[in-house]
């Protein structure tokens, strides 16, 4: 199980927090300047994974953003940095060469797709044609505010 | 897609401040603006807006609690994007400690009733994130409800939910089981998914669960194959794998269920190979696979790439415990990785070469292990030396190994080291010479190294008498003088990195070098009279009492400063050595009682019936009559034991408490339980006659216990031919300061009965 995911700059400026587990609000800043502190600590080219008390952690940099994620102790560490990289290619299909800009602006939208990736520290759909089907949906619905509801049929 | 153009104005406006001040004061200024929002009843499309420009202050840091009511508020608008907003703000801003959280359960309850699947999905979501207990429980039904009869978009979502719920309230397991077995006949890779981490839960915490889900395992293999064998499916295809994360998650499972037969090892990509290794491992396969895994693990350890790596040690530990051999393949890998730059790569090697380490292979480990040591965090050196103990080839070895980890690192080792260390030096009798050689110039190149200077000191002032002979065949000769050695020692008490300890340690060795050596003694006498007002107490009163052994008690002090015998290692904890330090604290330098085995004669008005003691002795004994210090070298050595903590002399060496006109008793003392102790007294006779009849009778304290049993006879022969033992039990239950008082009688071959008493007031080994 994934017990949160952390997006942060070069500068350590938090993009993008989610937590799979309840925490207070002191721990989870607590938590943010140790993983900040540690990650970027790192040197360019070193080990993508960390023990950080009982979790493993898993960071990758893309770009100007390290993605941090933090699994318990049995899980893949292999299959983690996958997650990462898929979260990354979905955001990429949505934006369109997505950069670190369109997070911060879009965030909610960031959240929405991470949202329908995982659910519950949990993968929940692997196909990524499913995902961006999904998102394209759930705006439009969005857009058409009006009080009128109508389905919409997904293959699945 | 409409852009939420005051949302994104605002960040703006927070990103283009420049300072800390203006950022604060910006968000503010929002802050308070979306705040009047909220008090206001309905503003249209404005509401999602502002909850998101408080979402991002969130972010940012800033609190933003009075949020919560307008995220139950927007939770239950009919409007699909500010439901969206809500259920986001609702998964940020609360969690199952706010008592706001409670207040959505019934939206989350409409919500998964809707008819729109993205509604439903939001509530899914939302739920899966930070339902508590309590909604969990009030939720559960409903969820099963989803799990059989609707689409799998939803399926796959309620499946997740139901993770969820089912680690929050076990007991709920039982209530999705059945829908959790009929959804792994789903195709959906999703819905698939979803099922499998569903099951793998319930088995986890569930063993009659374990037991049912076992029957489905041919269903998972069905499953893989079907995968792997498969043509090409662009939907779920990763790099040409197709769906990995479903391969992995299903091995996963399968870690769980015991499969008898994988057929999974096809080598389809590192991720899906390791966790087919790990599966491999884990589940009690035939040996042919756990060497194909081993074989698939070395493969990764020849990899570039330091991930790779890094999950091959990992997996390596924990399997270096069974297959010992199949590891030990790889140990010139691993020992390489010892030198990789990248610290976490370091210490899984670390950890596995300790692990590796046999007795074959100690030698060359040591040397790279130590090679290590220079750049390595600080724990590291505290195991090399545990493991160079264990499997230390000869004892030459052995020294040079810890002297090196004492000179590399010296600061960090644990304070047990040192006694040791001393231990095994005089341990090995044939090398004292090479030893203390080697220790000499190590303390003439370094003090900064607190343990590696006391045990210079010590061996030095032990074994100052080969050190000064010059010769020796393990290393080059060197000529050292008396002076040149005491000039060493007296580096050390006067540098100001020595700590009180490590001067305690110089002060003593100077004190026993005035045995080894001949001409300057005067020097050492002036050295240690300097001490004698020092500041520190502890090294005063060394100082004090050396002096008066100069003084008043030189015909003794060569036998007080003899060499230590061979010391043992034993279970009984510090008691030994606190109270042979303790007997020699009590010394005052104006009664220092005689070493050995003289003991005052009792003054006649002092005989006391034995039988009174038990009446309470109330008349003041003389703290010193009894106990003499238990061994002329023991004195030595009880100051050390102060200075070595737990280093203890063996409590089997006897302690003699009376000598007279040939006859001589001596104790010794064993803690059998937390109260009790078993005292054994022997008896000889260096006379040239022999004694017969010969009696003891004890009596001690009065809430104290005795039994005697019977001795081994009362015949003393003449020149100590053999001995009489009594074993004494006494219990003190009360803990009072134990004392006994010991009768002697017997009588001399020309017939004549002799009758005499000691009293002990102190025992060794208490």
């Amino acid at each position: 199980m994934m017990r949160f995911l952390l997006l942060f700059s070069r500068q350590g400026k938090l993009r993008l927090q989610k937590w799979f587990t309840p925490i207070s609000e002191r721990e989870k800043k607590k938590i943010i300047r140790d993983m900040t502190s540690m990650v970027l600590a790192r040197q360019p080219r070193s080990c993508n994974f960390l023990h950080w008390k009982d979790l493993k952690i898993i960071y990758k940099r893309y770009a100007s953003l390290y993605f941090c994620l933090a699994v318990d102790n049995q899980e893949n560490e292999l299959l983690a940095l996958e997650v990462i990289h898929r979260y990354v290619e979905l955001l990429d299909k949505y934006f369109g060469n997505v950069c670190e800009l369109d997070i911060i602006f879009n965030f909610e939208k960031a959240y929405f797709i991470l949202d329908e990736f995982l659910i519950g520290g949990e993968i929940q759909e692997t196909s990524k044609q499913v995902v961006n089907r999904c998102i394209e949906s759930s705006d439009m619905l969005q857009e058409d505010d009006s009080s009128e509801w109508y389905e919409v049929e997904l293959f699945g | 897609m409409s852009p939420s153009i005051p949302l994104q104005e605002m960040i703006r406006a927070i990103r283009s401040a420049r300072t800390q001040c203006e950022e604060r004061g910006v968000i503010q200024r929002e802050c308070a603006a979306i705040r009047a929002q909220f008090r206001q009843v309905d503003n249209g499309g404005a509401r999602s807006h502002n909850l998101a420009k408080l979402l991002y202050v969130h972010m940012l840091g800033y609190p933003a609690h009075f949020g919560q009511m307008e995220c139950v508020r927007m939770i239950a608008s009919p409007r699909y994007s500010e439901k969206r907003v809500g259920y986001l703000g609702a998964m940020m801003l609360l969690d199952e400690k706010q008592d706001a959280s409670l207040l959505i359960t019934n939206s989350i309850k409409n919500d998964l009733a809707h008819s729109n699947q993205y509604v439903q999905s939001l509530a899914l979501c939302t739920l899966a994130c930070m339902g508590s207990a309590e909604m969990c429980r009030d939720l559960a039904p409903e969820i099963d409800r989803l799990l059989r009869a609707s689409n799998s978009y939803i399926k796959k979502k309620a499946a997740l939910c139901a993770v969820h719920i089912v680690r929050k309230v076990h007991d709920l397991g039982e209530l999705f089981a059945p829908a959790a077995r009929s959804l792994l006949a789903e195709k959906n890779h999703g819905v698939l998914h979803g099922a499998v981490v569903l099951i793998t839960q319930l088995c986890e915490r569930n063993p009659e669960a374990l037991e049912r889900f076992r029957k489905t395992v041919p269903d998972l293999v069905q499953i893989m194959k079907g995968l792997v064998i498969s043509g090409y499916s662009p939907e779920h295809d990763v790099a040409g794998i197709s769906d990995p994360f479903l391969q992995v998650i299903i091995c996963f499972m399968k870690d769980l269920l015991v499969a008898t037969n994988t057929d999974s090892t096809k080598t389809v990509g590192n991720a899906v190979l390791y966790e087919t290794v790990l599966t491999v491992l884990d589940i009690k396969s035939e040996s042919g696979l756990r060497v194909l895994a081993v074989n698939i693990l070395g493969r990764f350890l020849l990899n570039n790439d330091r991930n790779i790596r890094y999950i091959a040690m990992t997996s390596l530990q924990r399997i270096v415990g069974t297959d010992h051999n199949a590891v030990q393949r790889h140990r010139g890998t691993i020992v390489d990785c010892l030198k990789d730059q990248d610290a976490s790569v370091k210490r899984r090697a670390l950890e596995l070469s300790l692990a590796l380490v046999s007795a074959s292979n100690i030698r060359t480990m040591m040397k790279e292990l130590l090679l290590f040591l220079s750049s390595c965090p600080p724990g590291a050196q505290i195991r090399c030396v545990c493991v160079s103990v264990r499997y230390a080839p000869s004892q030459r070895w052995h020294i040079d190994t810890i002297l090196h980890v004492l000179t590399t690192a010296g600061g960090d080792v644990r304070d047990e080291t040192v006694p040791n260390l001393i231990q095994l030096i005089t341990n090995t009798s044939e090398l004292h010479c090479y030893t203390v050689h080697k220790l000499y110039r190590a303390l003439l190149t370094d003090i900064s190294q607190p343990s590696l200077v006391q045990v210079a000191c010590w061996c030095i002032g032990e074994y100052g008498d080969l050190l000064l002979k010059g010769e020796c065949q393990e290393t080059e000769p060197s000529q050292v003088t008396e002076d040149d050695a005491l000039d060493a020692l007296e580096t050390v008490l006067q540098s100001h990195m020595s700590s009180p300890a490590t001067r305690g340690f110089a002060l003593t060795a100077t004190m026993k070098l005035s045995t080894r050596i001949t001409e300057n003694v005067d020097r050492i006498r002036s050295i240690v009279s300097i001490y004698g007002s020092c500041m520190d107490v502890e090294l005063q009163q060394r100082a004090v009492e050396y002096n008066a052994l100069f003084r008043k008690y030189d015909h003794m002090r060569a036998a007080v400063l003899e060499r230590m015998p061979v010391i043992e290692k034993n279970s009984s904890g510090h008691t030994n050595g606190e109270t042979a330090g303790d007997a020699v604290k009590e010394i005052q330098p104006a009664a220092v009682k005689q070493t050995g085995p003289l003991l005052p004669q009792q003054p006649a008005n002092q005989v006391c019936d034995l039988l009174d003691l038990l009446g309470g002795s109330e008349e003041p004994l003389q703290p010193s009559t009894a106990l003499g210090l238990p061994n002329s070298t023991s004195t030595a050595g009880g100051d050390l034991l102060d200075l070595l903590g737990g280093l203890e002399l063996t409590p089997l060496a006897p302690v003699p408490v009376y000598e007279k006109d040939g006859v001589s008793l001596t104790l010794i003392c064993e803690k059998t339980s937390d109260s009790g102790m078993t005292v054994t007294l022997t008896a000889s006779n260096s006379t040239d006659s022999d004694i017969s009849v010969f009696t003891l009778q004890a009596a001690v304290p009065k809430s104290v216990q005795l039994h005697m049993k019977a001795p081994s006879g009362d015949f003393l022969p003449a020149r100590g031919a053999a001995k009489v033992t009594q074993m004494v039990a006494l219990n003190n239950p009360n803990k009072v300061n134990l004392k006994m008082r010991i009768r002697i009688s017997y009588n001399t071959s020309q017939g004549s009965a002799y009758q005499d008493t000691v009293q002990i007031d102190s025992f060794p080994g208490l």
